[in-house]
């Protein structure tokens, strides 16, 4: 029984690495020519091979030596160092958690704003929509620079830029996910007299939940990608983003794909975590909507 | 809230009505939709009285505004004119005091609500406390048979079980009258047969009145006192067939083979046949 189950998931994951090492090979390979052709002597195309895989400043490092330096990172320094990838991670967590937080009360207002009032999907729904036609990259720099004037810096710019790609999906889930009731259990409220906020809280949100877990999910995956693109600009002194943008200064690429690994790992945690609370507080775990 | 504290719920024993109190009174109830090419005539001139206990149930083909004119008793639908008055109020006076229990075609059970939070709910908006909400709640759920399923959800109910959850629900509260638009429209007929035995034993109890919407002509016959044939094109009253003279109150489902029985079910599907034009 538990073959089956796991036997798709390593064949995926070997897939994956087959692929990874095949590339490597093929990227690497003009560089590794090169260098090859210089040492003078002759060589054989297992050498070449070998060659590739073990570069010091590979085009695409192969997974051994990014599971290498992972694995340096993380046990070689204390966790509050900075040359620990731990430290770093857990910088970008609490920009991406901070900004998520603030996405979420920010997409479930405007969500519960533009379900109870109609002029407000009218007049507000289409700058929701113009906010997420910009592009984050253009406009992270410009916030880092206008909250660092204000004197602003540190974990807020790089939170609202988070919160800024994350509110949408959650908007538009919320809003979906709001309309969801039944209009036969609204017309059972109305028999029972309840108010608006009534409806609201006992019909509208809880029909809502299930919409709510699904932007959820996308929002938390999204906020870790706020967090980091808003490190870019913002000079490189912690987080996976400064490690990126310092790794790609100095051509260490493979410092680059380990804290890309780094942010995956953390998204995928996020998520899984978010998961876990919808599986605690949507009860029956068939969701609100029939 | 004054209505908001109904009576504890008493069975008044089934005595011969002194002077019958009139509970639903429609007068001459026109609605009118108005549809891009032309309006289409829900209800066209419909009056009607309801005393107190009456059983009511109003059949009809598609279109012919028995929901439509149940949904205007409820404060659900705007009649185009006309008068209507639920216990001398306004149906919205009549809604906003919660004088009626509605049950819906759909037992529109909410899904993360388990069946006793479910009955609970309007409690829940009446603004009772506690402890007396999941008193009343069990009460309801006995009286439909439902104890011991209080902790399930509704998604684990068959559907005859999740429409008597939605008739405790309606009756939780207490109100003196009881709407039920179809509500075992969709289940088979075994099902439909003891829960209209169930039904017909429920009203007895509480002596509640009743308008319940129906396709079925032998469930019209068996569980009414009175019988509101009705046909569409426009939406109008064709014939209104009083039960209880030739049937007792007290019914079993044996009574269906009854010449009685038999006579009105013939008169009420004449009406039928009459009213509806199966050219089209």
């Amino acid at each position: 029984m538990t073959t089956r189950k796991t036997l798709p998931v390593v064949v995926m994951a070997l897939a994956v690495l087959v692929l990874w090492y095949l590339g490597a090979v093929w990227l690497n390979a003009p560089t590794a020519t090169d260098a090859l052709n210089r040492a003078g002597h002759g060589w054989t195309t297992a050498d070449l091979i070998r060659a590739t895989l073990a570069m010091k400043r590979p085009i695409l490092p192969t997974p051994d030596q990014v599971a290498l330096d992972l694995y340096n990172s993380l046990t070689g320094y204390p966790v509050t160092s900075i040359r620990n990838l731990l430290y770093h991670t857990g910088v970008t967590a609490g920009a991406a958690l901070a900004g998520f937080g603030m996405g979420v009360a920010l997409g479930v207002a405007l969500a519960a704003g533009i379900v109870q009032a109609r002029t407000l999907e009218s007049s507000l729904l289409p700058w929701v929509i113009a906010s997420q036609t910009v592009p984050i990259l253009a406009i992270a720099p410009m916030i880092v620079v206008i909250l660092g004037n204000l004197g602003f810096t540190g974990l807020l710019p790089k939170a609202i830029i988070a919160m800024y790609l994350c509110f949408f999906p959650i908007t538009i889930g919320m809003v979906k996910g709001l309309r969801s009731a039944d209009p036969l259990t609204l017309d059972l409220m109305r028999t029972y007299s309840a108010g608006t906020a009534q409806t609201f809280r006992l019909l509208r949100l809880p029909a809502s939940l299930p919409y709510l877990f699904t932007s959820l999910k996308i929002a938390v995956a999204a906020s870790v990608v706020g967090a980091i693109v808003a490190e870019l600009p913002t000079g490189g002194q912690a987080g996976l983003g400064a490690r990126l943008l310092s790794g790609s200064y100095y051509g260490q690429t493979v410092q680059i794909w380990s804290a890309l690994v780094m942010a995956a790992l953390l998204s995928v945690t996020l998520v899984a975590v978010v998961g876990l609370a919808e599986r605690a507080l949507v009860p029956g775990g068939r969701g609100g909507a029939r | 809230m004054p209505a908001a504290q109904p009576a504890p719920l008493t069975l008044v024993p089934p005595a011969a009505d002194a002077a019958p109190r009139t509970i639903v009174d429609v007068r001459n109830l026109t609605l009118t939709y108005q549809t891009t090419d032309q309006p289409v005539y829900a209800l066209s001139d419909v009056s009607l009285s309801i005393s107190k206990g009456d059983f009511i149930s109003l059949i009809g083909p598609s279109g012919c505004g028995k929901t439509t004119l149940m949904r205007v008793v409820a404060d659900l639908e705007q009649p185009t004119s006309g008068e209507v008055t639920v216990n001398g109020m306004t149906p919205e006076q009549a809604r906003l005091k919660r004088a009626y229990g509605y049950v819906f075609q759909a037992p529109a059970l909410y899904p993360w609500r388990t069946v006793e939070r479910n009955v609970m709910l309007p409690l829940e908006i009446m603004g009772l406390p506690r402890a007396e909400r999941q008193q009343r709640a069990r009460e309801q759920l006995d009286l439909v048979g439902l104890s011991g399923f209080e902790r399930k959800f509704p998604w684990q109910l068959s559907g005859g079980m999740q429409q008597r959850v939605s008739i405790a629900r309606a009756l939780a509260f207490n109100p003196d009258l009881l709407l039920m638009d179809e509500p075992f429209g969709a289940l088979d007929e075994i099902t439909r047969d003891h829960l209209n035995l169930q039904l017909t034993r429920l009203w007895l109890g509480t002596r509640k009145t009743c308008i319940f919407v129906t396709h079925s002509i032998a469930e019209a016959v068996f569980l009414s006192t009175r019988i509101v044939v009705m046909s569409p094109r426009p939406g109008r009253i064709l014939d209104v067939i009083d039960c209880d003279r030739d049937l007792p109150r007290e019914r079993t489902l044996d009574i269906r083979e009854s010449p009685e029985f038999q006579r009105i079910a013939h008169r009420v599907r004449e009406g039928l046949m009459e009213g509806h034009s199966y050219d089209d």
